[in-house]
């Protein structure tokens, strides 16, 4: 995390810009080259949002630092426009809108999927540079002639020129790109990219439109790759057709991945060590153009051996010599008396705008069937208002697939769901959500990179913000009741004492009330709990049980669990499946009396 | 000017350059669907195969032992490199898979620009494939024809060790599930290793019989490597028929488009990319839920 104190991380990259042209001279680096690294390093602002905050590694960032740069170079060298600022603003809006075309299809898939996508569409902005559209790029030319720029206050004109004012000029602009991506990685938007790129699945489930959240990242990389492009004509006083080859995606990458991802300034640091290395190679030990070999080298080896690059690894070290002196604090247990966490996190607020008579979810003949097997045949159901429902069924009795289809994230091959009156069969997950209705998994969905009470941010601001919004310059904690929703869902879950260890060093029990703590920071109306009590202890057991009969006031409860004494203690109704069709429904005593329930699950021999 | 001569000539040479991509891309997509390792250091190995087929050429003056030279010294190679790096990043994120393959990329591109220069070195056809061959209405070279015939035969030979050999079979139910083919029993390591050196195998022998088509430099591998990732994505990562038909369905595009004007071939190569994307995100014959 970048540090809490207000402005320190600022204030520092202030004071290094001023400082940059004074000392780094002394180590042998040339004027200019201060200047490109600038440049490399708020190109890679931009990059290092969508890669190390959002998870989407792009090898084709290239395309938005030629559209920016030849947007900005061609209006200026035709004398379109004679403000240079106009100029790099106009060349940013575009490759921001070359970034909203690109993303819209390379984000229809992830991984390697959107590694190669986003490679062969900068290729095409490449060929598209270098020939349909030569007559106004120049081809493999580029385009010379781009001014430096000239400020005019009322008498008082400046030119920026070489040396000292351009470096000025460069560390200004480099200055701003830091504050608003500072900015950024701090808002609510910044928290919902780092869960995107920890767990994007569930950052949906929690209720956030992960789609739209990834396309902002990678708008947001385009415009700060437009920007950078831009100022590289002018540095230059020429655009270079280089920009959108894939060896300056490949650059960026590079330079990233050494300096540091995730860190805003690991662009900066690799583009400093890469460039360093490149002068100092090939002037002071003369290997010519075997600089890049090493490079190289030094890159595979920083990959093996120092996954986090530079700055991860200096705090990494920086960690470990903390550790020693924060004594462990223990975990406090689940709350026994929750009854004022209960009041504050009580179920949505928000969302019960009208009263509504009649059950909370009505599922109405669902069938699923995948090619020849039906999971699910023709199910009735309804629970009501303030209900805990229970769910049980031998192995393979479809259970899940129910469950998954009651949230959304599965459609019914056909039969309808209603919750609180609306029909949301086929809507999305982070809609349904939305609506009030979420679902704690059987298999623990975290964001693993965060600390618990990041963890329960998360699912809070999307009750707080809703599917999608653009509050990028807010800071998170001027969300407002973010805060005490938090803390009385940490309460709540008793785990307020451990609220800032990382979700990798929780144990089992820990990780697994956080996991229903996530569903309930979003203020559900109707939660699904799918086997909350799933592998552990007796000791654990019981804590979790008397959690969810905390948590049941004032909310609607469905428990799918095979823990029969559990389900018979806390339920009021039981739903039985069998073969993915509906059994017997009816209370516990209903149910432990009923015969074909007995025979389903002892093979008839109990019924005797 | 387009006349019918000009239009069965440019077909075949989409043909040529298809097949060519195909054995490329085939190499890619079972690395890939067995390793879940997406290799960017695989133009790499196409170049190295260049490379290494001109030096077996200059050594014994034989384009046939250049071949054979160069397809072993490629197996060779990657197996090393699956053994040496590839294999310690498969726990790790795909992201880290693809930086370490992209470093190994510049390594081995740099390695050859030490050696040999940047400037370009030429292989020369055998004497017997030299000169043009007449073919009814037009004449065609004979080389082309001859490289359309080895990638088809190399694609059939990769075809019969994929499906009809024991270790073929393995491979393919490592691409379902490498974790279940290990609890059988299998060593999947040292098939691991073998599939990385078979699919370096085929881009570098792809990369030698093209040798005497092109002029071979050290970067010649990026380009390839761009146009392989259209191939899969359009045939669909991971599957061996999809990255055959992506293959000439992509080199088709590429020179009959460059029939009409050569400054679009590649704009529409990747404008077809789009737009399969846009109606079949999975690739022509991937599965839909490969990722």
């Amino acid at each position: 995390m970048l540090s809490h104190r207000p402005f320190l991380v600022e204030g520092l990259t202030a004071l290094g810009l001023v400082a940059a042209p004074f000392i780094l001279p002394h180590l042998g680096f040339a004027p200019n080259t201060v200047d490109q690294i600038l440049v490399w390093g708020l190109f890679g602002i931009g990059f290092d949002i969508l890669y190390g905050y959002t998870g989407l590694l792009s090898f084709g960032q290239s395309a938005f630092y030629g559209t920016g740069g030849f947007v900005a170079a061609y209006l200026l060298t035709n004398n379109l426009m004679s403000s240079v600022m106009l100029a790099l603003v106009i060349g940013t809006i575009g490759a921001a809108i070359a970034g909203i075309a690109v993303g819209i299809v390379a984000l229809r898939r992830t991984g390697i999927y959107f590694a190669m996508i986003t490679v062969a569409i900068a290729e095409m902005f490449f060929f598209l540079e270098n020939n349909p559209l030569s007559a106004w790029t120049g081809g493999e030319n580029g385009l010379p002639g781009v001014p430096t720029p000239r400020f005019t206050l009322g008498h008082f004109s400046y030119h920026v020129g070489t040396g000292v004012s351009m470096y000025a000029f460069m560390a200004v602009f480099y200055f701003i790109g830091i504050v608003l991506a500072l900015r950024i990685v701090r808002s609510p938007v910044g928290a919902i990219f780092s869960a995107i790129r920890d767990n994007p699945q569930r950052a949906r489930a929690v209720g956030h439109a992960v789609g739209f959240y990834k396309l902002t990242a990678f708008v947001i990389a385009a415009a700060y790759a437009g920007f950078a492009g831009g100022l590289l004509g002018v540095l230059q006083g020429f655009m270079p057709p280089d920009a959108f080859t894939f060896d300056t995606s490949g650059q960026l990458v590079m330079q990233t991945a050494i300096g540091g991802g995730g860190t805003l300034f690991g662009p900066l640091l690799g583009a400093t060590v890469w460039l360093y290395l490149r002068d100092f190679l090939q002037t002071t030990f003369h290997l010519g153009a075997a600089w890049k070999l090493v490079l190289g080298l030094v890159f595979v080896l920083l990959v093996c051996f120092l996954r986090r690059g530079l700055i991860g690894g200096l705090r990494d070290l920086a960690g470990l010599v903390a550790a020693r002196r924060q004594p462990a604090i223990a975990d406090t247990g689940p709350a026994t008396d929750a009854g004022a966490a209960l009041a504050s996190v009580g179920p949505s607020r928000r969302r019960q705008e009208q009263p509504f008579s009649g059950p909370v979810l009505e599922a109405r003949g669902i069938t699923k069937s995948f090619g020849g097997i039906i999971a699910n045949r023709n199910i009735d159901f309804a629970v009501e208002q303030g209900e805990l429902r229970g769910i049980i069924g031998p192995n393979g009795a479809g259970k899940s697939t129910f469950f998954k289809m009651l949230t959304c994230e599965m459609a019914p091959s056909s039969g309808r769901i209603i919750f609180h009156g609306r029909d949301i069969t086929g809507m999305n997950v982070d809609a349904v959500c939305q609506l009030g209705l979420t679902k704690s998994y059987q298999v623990n969905q975290l964001f693993a990179r965060l600390t618990l009470r990041e963890n329960i941010v998360i699912a809070a601001l999307a009750e707080r913000r809703g599917r999608f919004s653009l509050d990028l310059l807010r800071r998170i904690d001027r969300v407002p009741g973010l805060d005490m929703q938090v803390e009385s869902t940490l309460a709540l879950v008793g785990l307020g004492g451990r609220a800032d260890v990382p979700v990798a060093r929780l144990a089992y029990g820990e990780k697994r009330r956080l996991e229903i703590a996530l569903a309930l920071a979003a203020s559900p109306s109707l939660l699904l709990l799918d086997e909350p009590l799933a592998g552990m202890s007796p000791q654990e057991r019981a804590e979790t049980v008397q959690l969810l009969k905390n948590i049941r006031r004032g909310r609607t409860l469905v428990v799918v669990e095979h823990d029969m004494d559990a389900v018979f203690e806390l339920a009021e109704r039981i739903t039985v499946l069998h073969e993915g069709a509906l059994l017997a429904e009816g209370t516990p005593g209903e149910i432990q009396r009923n015969s074909l329930v007995q025979e389903a699950y002892l093979g008839g021999v109990a019924a005797a | 000017m387009i006349t019918w001569p000009n239009f069965v000539s440019q077909l075949f040479n989409g043909l040529a350059s298809g097949a060519l991509l195909a054995l490329i891309s085939s190499g890619l997509t079972i690395i890939y669907g067995t390793l879940g390792v997406l290799n960017l250091a695989h133009g790499a190995m196409f170049m190295l195969g260049g490379y290494a087929g001109y030096v077996a050429y200059h050594a014994t003056g034989s384009f046939t032992i250049a071949v054979i030279v160069g397809a072993a010294f490629l197996i060779v190679v990657g197996g090393l490199l699956e053994l040496v790096v590839v294999r310690h990043f498969y726990s790790r994120p795909p992201e880290d898979q693809l930086l370490v393959t992209f470093g190994i990329g510049i390594v081995i591109v740099e390695l050859v620009r030490l050696g040999f220069g940047s400037l370009s070195k030429t292989v020369l056809p055998p004497s017997w494939a030299m000169g043009v061959t007449p073919m009814g209405f037009l004449i065609y070279p004979t080389y082309r024809i001859v490289v359309t015939v080895i990638a088809a035969a190399a694609l059939a030979v990769l075809y019969l060790v994929l499906y009809r050999t024991r270790l073929g079979m393995i491979v393919r139910a490592g691409i379902e599930d490498s974790g279940m083919v290990g609890m059988l029993g299998i060593n999947v390591y040292r098939v691991f290793m073998v599939v990385f050196g078979i699919g370096a195998m085929a881009a570098g022998f792809a990369g030698i019989i093209n040798a005497p088509v092109v002029s071979l430099t050290p970067d010649m591998g990026d380009s390839i490597l761009v146009e392989t990732f259209v191939v899969v994505v359009i045939g669909g990562v991971g599957s061996f028929p999809g990255a055959i038909l992506g293959g000439l369905i992509s080199g088709e595009i590429l020179s009959l488009t460059s029939m009409i004007d050569p400054a679009y071939s590649e704009v529409m190569l990747f404008a077809v990319m789009t737009l399969v994307l846009m109606l079949r995100p999975q690739g022509l014959l991937g599965m839909p839920s490969r990722e």
